[in-house]
């Protein structure tokens, strides 16, 4: 057998079912956001699903809110990741309980985290409780809104929760991978703690932290999940409103809802691409 | 360098070190404190009155919590094997072979990590409704195998790229057929990618949220479903043990790995979707 013919052979049954399931449900998507399917009947292609979604007041405000959570959670999570793994290629006491518990909060799901951010941070939740223990509170209303509110303080709360671990274990295992020599060397030629760290240890773990923040910031955009228990009603994250759109009585609002989706594709492509690029440049000069 | 440290330095780890051990662990607390509640009325810090009913009705026949906890268990295990038998093949052809086109085969697989289930899952949905798939145990499955195997394929190309297929070819001229070589030189080769890609695989569907609602059509309720029913429904107690049971496997999965999770390996990557 020929090596062409057994590495297509390997690859077929991937292909196929990333093709079919993924690339298909992608294709049907975007059909369907034309108001396009033949065998309903539907042949005449049209965008007004597009028309009536970017004329919608509430889909920029969903864009902006979801936008601001991953871009915040993202860079929160990226620069305390590093402190962390900054923090942990040292010994300290207590070392080895700081590093299972990052591992452990990795494998937690992050429906849990947000229900737990919920009972930790909503007007009648734990640290509203402390707060009226001190006597700094006498209603719960009195309490901040840090859940179901504006500026999405709780989603944001729980994807540090989440990421900070994840991106931090892999800043970690490049660090150590990389050694110290390289920062022994700046510091013998005068350079300070900082300058040995921007200008050498950073440029190194550079790559791969940009890798899992790439990773955390296509999840924090495109889940649905987090911004449901935790988000406000109005506006909401993009998913929400999408998931929303799409199980509406009105069959009528399925090709927005596909529009929708289509959008969160190309949007999450988009800044997933400028992100990097940018983030490149600003590091190497 | 850390002789000369000064007890400044040192402390200051030590209370970082500290506060990151208190946010790491908190918001699982009041989930556990929950699940043992008999009423937890503001402004009490703890529970006035303490029970084991949320647990009692967790477990009782009437719940459904143990249906829901053995049906997540089979849909994240086929999807896991299913992962296993395509990931397998495909990451040899990845790690193994140098071939045309095979960066644009790399970025076909990996598309389903970056862009989000919503943005596709829609779409599934409705060839599925055609299909007959829709609110069947079998098209959860198959929506599963979206987030896992982009990752096992990962895994498993890794492992691949550092194997030596010279002991494949000696086992052939040594007379071994290509099942046997298969079978006793390939596979314990191969296996501890296989473990740990396959335990993450079933992670990444034991967290899956969106794709088994819209596909299952709140007829396939898995433990995810459940829990944040309860959670949005207001019954904290109920949650709150729910909680606690969703994430044992993600435990019990950690203390068997803990090593291969050095952050090196791909598999890490797996945890950016749980």
């Amino acid at each position: 057998m020929s090596d062409r013919l057994k590495i297509f052979l390997l690859l077929a049954p991937a292909l196929l079912i990333i093709g079919l399931l993924f690339f298909g449900g992608l294709l049907i998507g975007l059909m369907r956001s034309f108001n396009y399917m033949p065998v309903i009947g539907l042949t005449d292609p049209d965008l007004s699903a597009y028309k009536s979604v970017f004329t919608d007041r509430e889909f920029y405000l969903s864009f902006l809110l979801t936008f601001h959570i991953a871009f915040t959670s993202t860079v929160i999570s990226s620069i305390l990741a590093v402190g962390a793994a900054l923090l942990l290629r040292r010994q300290f006491v207590g070392r080895a309980v700081v590093n299972f518990l990052f591992q452990l909060n990795l494998t937690v799901p992050h429906l849990v985290g947000a229900i737990g951010i919920l009972y930790l941070f909503s007007q009648s939740g734990s640290f509203a409780r402390l707060a009226a223990e001190w006597g700094m509170i006498a209603r719960t209303s009195d309490f901040p809104a840090l859940v179901f509110d504006p500026y999405a303080i709780g989603i944001i709360l729980q994807y540090v929760w989440k990421e900070v671990p994840f991106i931090g274990v892999i800043v970690l295992a490049n660090m150590q991978s990389i050694g110290e020599d390289y920062e022994s060397v700046a510091r013998s030629l005068g350079a300070s703690r900082w300058q040995s760290f921007r200008h050498v240890l950073l440029p190194l773990i550079f790559p791969g932290m940009l890798s899992a923040s790439v990773m955390v910031f296509a999840f924090t955009f495109g889940a649905y999940e987090i911004p449901a228990i935790l988000g406000a009603n109005f506006p909401a994250a993009l998913p929400v409103l999408a998931y929303r759109k799409y199980t509406d009585v009105d069959l009528a609002a399925r090709p927005e809802a596909m529009a929708m989706a289509i959008v969160i594709a190309i949007l999450s492509g988009v800044m997933i691409y400028l992100y990097v690029r940018y983030s490149r440049r600003r590091i190497r000069t | 360098m850390s002789a000369k440290e000064s007890i400044g330095i040192r402390s200051f780890r030590f209370l970082t070190g500290a506060l990151l051990i208190i946010w790491l662990v908190l918001p699982l607390i009041p989930l556990a404190i929950w699940s043992f509640a008999h009423g937890w009325f503001f402004p009490n810090l703890l529970p006035a009155k303490w029970s084991m009913r949320a647990w009692e009705y967790t477990f009782s026949d009437t719940a459904g919590v143990i249906d829901s906890l053995w049906l997540t268990i089979g849909i994240s295990l086929a999807a896991t094997v299913l992962s296993i038998l395509i990931g397998v093949p495909a990451g040899r052809a990845l790690g193994m072979y140098k071939f045309r086109g095979k960066e644009f085969v790399e970025l076909l697989i990996l598309a389903p990590i970056i862009v989000p289930g919503i943005a596709v899952v829609l779409g599934i949905h409705s060839v599925f409704i055609s299909m007959g798939l829709n609110n069947t145990v079998t098209g959860v499955i198959l929506v599963h195998l979206i987030p896992t195997l982009p990752y096992m394929i990962l895994v498993m190309s890794g492992i691949f790229a550092n194997y030596d297929p010279a002991f494949e070819s000696q086992a052939r001229s040594l007379g071994a057929s290509p099942v046997k070589t298969f079978w006793y030189v390939t596979l314990p080769a191969i296996m501890p990618g296989i473990i740990v890609g396959g335990l993450f695989a079933f992670l990444v569907s034991w967290s899956q949220y969106i794709l088994t609602l819209l596909i299952g059509g709140g007829r396939v309720v898995t433990l995810p479903l459940l829990l944040f029913n309860f959670a949005t429904s207001g019954r904290n107690d109920i949650t709150g043990a729910i909680g606690m049971i969703y994430i044992l496997p993600g435990i019990f999965i950690l203390l068997l790995t803990a090593r291969h999770l050095s952050g090196r390996s791909g598999a890490v990557g797996g945890f950016g979707q749980i």
